[in-house]
């Protein structure tokens, strides 16, 4: 880190566009190399980069290719490095500029598709401390998710009893699309440890494409990658339904990032009308989904896909049949909005406040608990 | 809250005077016997030898079990006990004259050449259901009409079997599964497309196909519900493939129609694609116009299983961004999850005339039918 | 009212039913641990023939992994889109216990275990009388 922006890291005294009513719940950033993650890494692992060159090896996820335009905003990448890398940049354009009071920071990292399952651990042990050394203590506003490494959902309750005691992590973080459906009892105990912390299990846009992103195959394009893992979260939303997650963890809320939610009126009476002709393959689950799923998940707010003419948007929260559904985010770095336009102007302004504000703080205590009584009302 | 649905006389459609193009009945053989007429000796022997060689555990099974026999209604079977859609007397009383069906289309599931690793093996077997959906359902009762169906991981061969068939004008479209092995816009099944359009024939893409794909991206769900649902996903990620490949740029006249995959979903899906294309344009210079442009010019849908939104007018919302004249009525005769033509579209807020679309006008023009 | 014989006793087995046409109207009459209910024979969901139905018990859990099937025979599932009544009441049923949510829009009997869905397939009065199955229009 620069000394520049180490000077830079204080919070701004200019109130942006939303004076601090607003937490973004998608903010990413990247590991610039691996060479930033040794010091974190113990005396095995240490040699182990050392002498594999593991520092040669490029951790960049498929599908997410860093330079794509959706990927980076020009005006929201640094002057070097790629995109996410730069806190001075994130301060400036992120934080700053929208005037944002808490923003979660989301490290998609490509440990998460690996094999082998311990070395994935130490490497995502390794990005969860770099992340709060050298982001989460340099910000104040900074929050973050727990990388976990999904391979093992026992490493991964070890890495969240590691982290639960610094409450500046808020939630953990899985792939979209990994080796299992995200409902399957396989991955229970990671849900029961995140219950028993108050975190809210965070699933994000992103395959380790174990399998093809859809089942049609394999697509040609990153376009089409991108485009078709709103299907991968119904797919995930309908498991997690399914399985009866929430049924055994009924405290557990998931939140969907960078997932659109377009996709969610029809799904929802999809997923009812269906469940009614079946419901004793899978009788724990009691109710309509759409109940289940309107009291348990949240979605982050960029991208909108729904067009702002002509009333779409407002029709589609309409059908979603909820208001406290969506997070504010701006995804930064990705591109999804010009300028400062991440919230919709045509929402009411009542939305517009749940949005940003109260249904963020409705879904992390550990926001809630460490937010100025001034915004926690 | 007791919500009944008010329903009409407890009358058949076809004594409501209802008249309908039902663009999704599926036929089955009572056993695999019954293609043997139709299949050389040594596709019979090899059936009975080897059989079914698929992508997937069972080789004879769906491998998430239905909720009743045979993926039918409970009140679907023939008195002699053989599978429903087996016995085409019955599918006449009980379903053609009973639900005013002027036209029949049949989609042939179940043993399917287009699933089978063998090409060749799967090539007779298309053949042999192609011409027994004309010897005992075509020849039957002159309502049906047929679908032309074709292994087409063997591009070569379902072009040859289009060729041979389109001279024989009850066969009303191309079938291929939409679960591939590879998506379907990719440029190796693109002799299929063309062949189609020189014949003069749209594309019925049906749920199913086994591409040895899981049906998510994450594997296989667990249960039913999931697998059920996920053709819906599926349909989502086929349109992507057509439209993201330039499909649709290649062959200006193609036409699509997904059935049994629903069509509220579509809205959100050309929102989708419109927006991020924005982002993606120079990863696909090929693409001349906005993709949800070919969606509304190339693809179709037929309407059931009929969503049913909490708030009806949330219907009418979705037929009119996806528009009246895309959506034609299908039964999925004898499935459990079957529409009744008196009831399934009573609650779209339709006029008289946009229903009377939507059940025959728009597959009647879209299948050259008078 | 208009009173119909519809069946003799012992015509109609325990688990079973007869279906029967009274003034114009298909009635299903079902035989459930020897109490006799009718059931109009048309699903208020999408117009089937509801009294074609499986006969099933109600599969109940307590938690994902577990199966129980309680209240074996009391039940109809449609024979289109499965949805599960009860022979006895015609009320649609969802759920077996409690909801744990606020925002389930149904409502809970007092003394009642079960929380009603939100469709009621029409039934009609039975009575035996000496030797017959006799029903209220």
């Amino acid at each position: 880190m620069s000394k520049e922006t180490i000077a830079n890291a204080t919070p701004s005294r200019t109130p942006g566009l939303f004076g601090g009513e607003a937490i973004d719940c998608d903010v990413h950033i990247a590991v610039p190399s691996m060479n930033v993650l040794v010091p974190y890494l113990d005396d095995y692992w240490r040699e182990a980069v050392e002498t594999r060159g593991l520092e040669r090896h490029k951790m960049n996820v498929t599908g997410q290719p860093p330079n794509a335009p959706i990927f980076a905003r020009p005006d929201w990448r640094p002057s070097q490095g790629e995109p996410g890398t730069d806190l001075a940049t994130l301060q400036l354009r992120a934080l700053d500029a929208f005037g944002t009071r808490f923003a979660i920071l989301n490290c998609m990292y490509g440990a998460q598709a690996l094999h082998h399952e311990d070395m994935s651990a130490a490497l995502c042990g390794a990005v969860n401390e770099w992340i709060a050394r050298e982001w989460l203590d340099r910000d104040p506003r900074l929050r973050a998710s727990i990388v976990l490494p999904i391979q093992n959902p026992d490493n991964c309750v070890k890495e969240i009893e590691k982290r639960a005691g610094d409450k500046r992590f808020v939630q953990v973080l899985l792939p979209a699309m990994g080796e299992m459906t995200l409902g399957r009892r396989y991955y229970w105990p990671i849900y029961e440890a995140c219950e028993r912390h108050g975190l809210p299990v965070g699933v994000h846009a992103g395959s380790t494409y174990r399998f093809a992103p859809a089942s049609t195959g394999w697509p040609s394009y990153a376009f089409e990658d991108y485009v078709v893992q709103a299907g991968g979260f119904e797919n995930q939303l309908l498991s997690l339904v399914a399985e009866g997650v929430f049924a055994k963890y009924p405290a557990l809320k998931v939140v969907f990032m960078e997932s659109g939610f377009a996709w969610l009126p029809p799904f929802l009476w999809r997923a009812n009308k269906t469940w009614r002709g079946v419901r004793a393959e899978t009788p724990w689950v009691k109710q309509d989904p759409a109940i289940i799923i309107r009291e348990h998940v949240r979605v982050t707010l960029q991208p909108v896909d729904a067009p702002v003419d002509g009333g779409k948007l407002e029709r589609v929260i309409e059908q979603i049949g909820s208001d406290d559904m969506l997070l504010f985010s701006t995804d930064f770095p990705h591109w999804h909005f010009e300028g400062l336009d991440a919230l919709p102007d045509s929402l009411s302004p009542a939305l517009k406040k749940k949005i940003l504000l109260e249904n963020p703080l409705a879904t992390y205590s550990r926001l809630r608990d460490s937010a100025p009584k001034e915004i926690r009302q | 809250m007791n919500v009944n649905v008010p329903l009409p006389k407890q009358e058949t459609p076809a004594e409501q005077g209802l008249s309908i193009v039902d663009c999704d009945i599926h036929p089955a053989p009572k056993s695999v016997e019954e293609l043997f007429p139709f299949m050389a000796k040594r596709w019979q022997e090899h059936l009975k030898t080897y059989g079914s060689h698929v992508r997937q555990g069972l080789a004879d099974a769906l491998a998430h079990p239905r909720m009743t026999p045979d993926v039918a209604r409970v009140d679907a079977w023939p008195d002699d006990g053989s599978t429903p859609g087996s016995d085409p007397e019955f599918m006449r009383r009980h379903h053609l004259d009973a639900n005013g069906v002027e036209y029949g289309i049949l989609i042939p599931l179940g043993r399917s050449g287009s699933h089978q690793r063998n090409l060749d093996y799967g090539t007779a077997l298309c053949s042999a259901v192609n011409d027994w959906q004309i010897q005992k359902y075509c020849e039957f009762d002159k309502r049906i009409r047929a679908s032309i169906t074709v292994a087409q991981e063997d591009p070569a061969a379902a072009v040859a079997e289009i060729n041979k068939r389109a001279k024989e004008k009850r066969f009303v479209q191309v079938m291929i599964p939409p679960r591939a092995v590879e998506p379907l816009g990719k440029r190796r099944y693109w002799p299929i497309f063309e062949a189609a359009v020189a014949n003069k024939l749209p594309i019925g893409l049906h749920l199913g196909g086994m591409g040895g794909h899981p049906s998510t991206g994450s594997g296989m769900g667990s249960y039913y519900i999931e697998e059920h649902t996920s053709n819906v996903q599926t349909m989502q990620s086929l349109i992507t493939s057509l439209v993201i490949e330039g499909v649709f740029e290649e062959f200006p006249s193609l036409k699509i129609l997904l059935i049994e995959g629903g069509f509220a979903w579509e809205p959100a899906l050309n929102w989708r694609l419109d927006k991020h294309w924005q982002r993606f344009k120079s990863e696909v210079p090929h693409l001349k116009r906005a993709p949800s442009e070919y969606v509304r010019e190339h693809i179709r849908f037929t309407t059931q299983p009929i969503d049913e939104p909490d708030n009806p007018r949330d219907l009418r919302h979705i037929i009119d961004w996806v528009g009246v004249d895309r959506l034609f009525f299908s039964t999925d005769y004898p499935h459990w999850d079957f529409d009744d033509p008196r009831y399934a579209l009573n609650n779209a807020g339709l006029s008289v005339a946009e229903k009377k679309q939507i059940m025959s006008g728009n597959a009647k023009a879209f299948y050259g039918l008078q | 009212m208009a009173r119909h014989v519809v069946a003799a006793v012992g015509e109609i087995a325990d688990g079973g039913r007869k279906l029967v046409t009274v003034e114009g109207r298909n009635i299903g009459v079902f035989n459930v641990k020897g109490e006799y209910f009718a059931l109009l024979n048309r699903c208020p969901h999408a117009g089937a023939e509801l009294c074609r139905g499986k006969v099933v018990g109600f599969a109940t859990s307590d938690e994902p992994g577990e199966y129980r099937l309680e209240r074996g025979g009391e039940f109809l599932r449609c024979p289109w889109h499965g949805w599960e009544f009860e022979i006895r009441t015609g009320q649609s049923w969802f759920d077996p216990k409690k909801v744990r949510t606020r925002a389930y829009k149904t409502s809970v009997e007092a003394g009642s275990e079960l929380v009603k869905g939100p469709y009621v397939a029409e039934t009609f009065s039975v009575q035996v009388e000496e030797n017959y199955i006799v029903i209220d229009l």
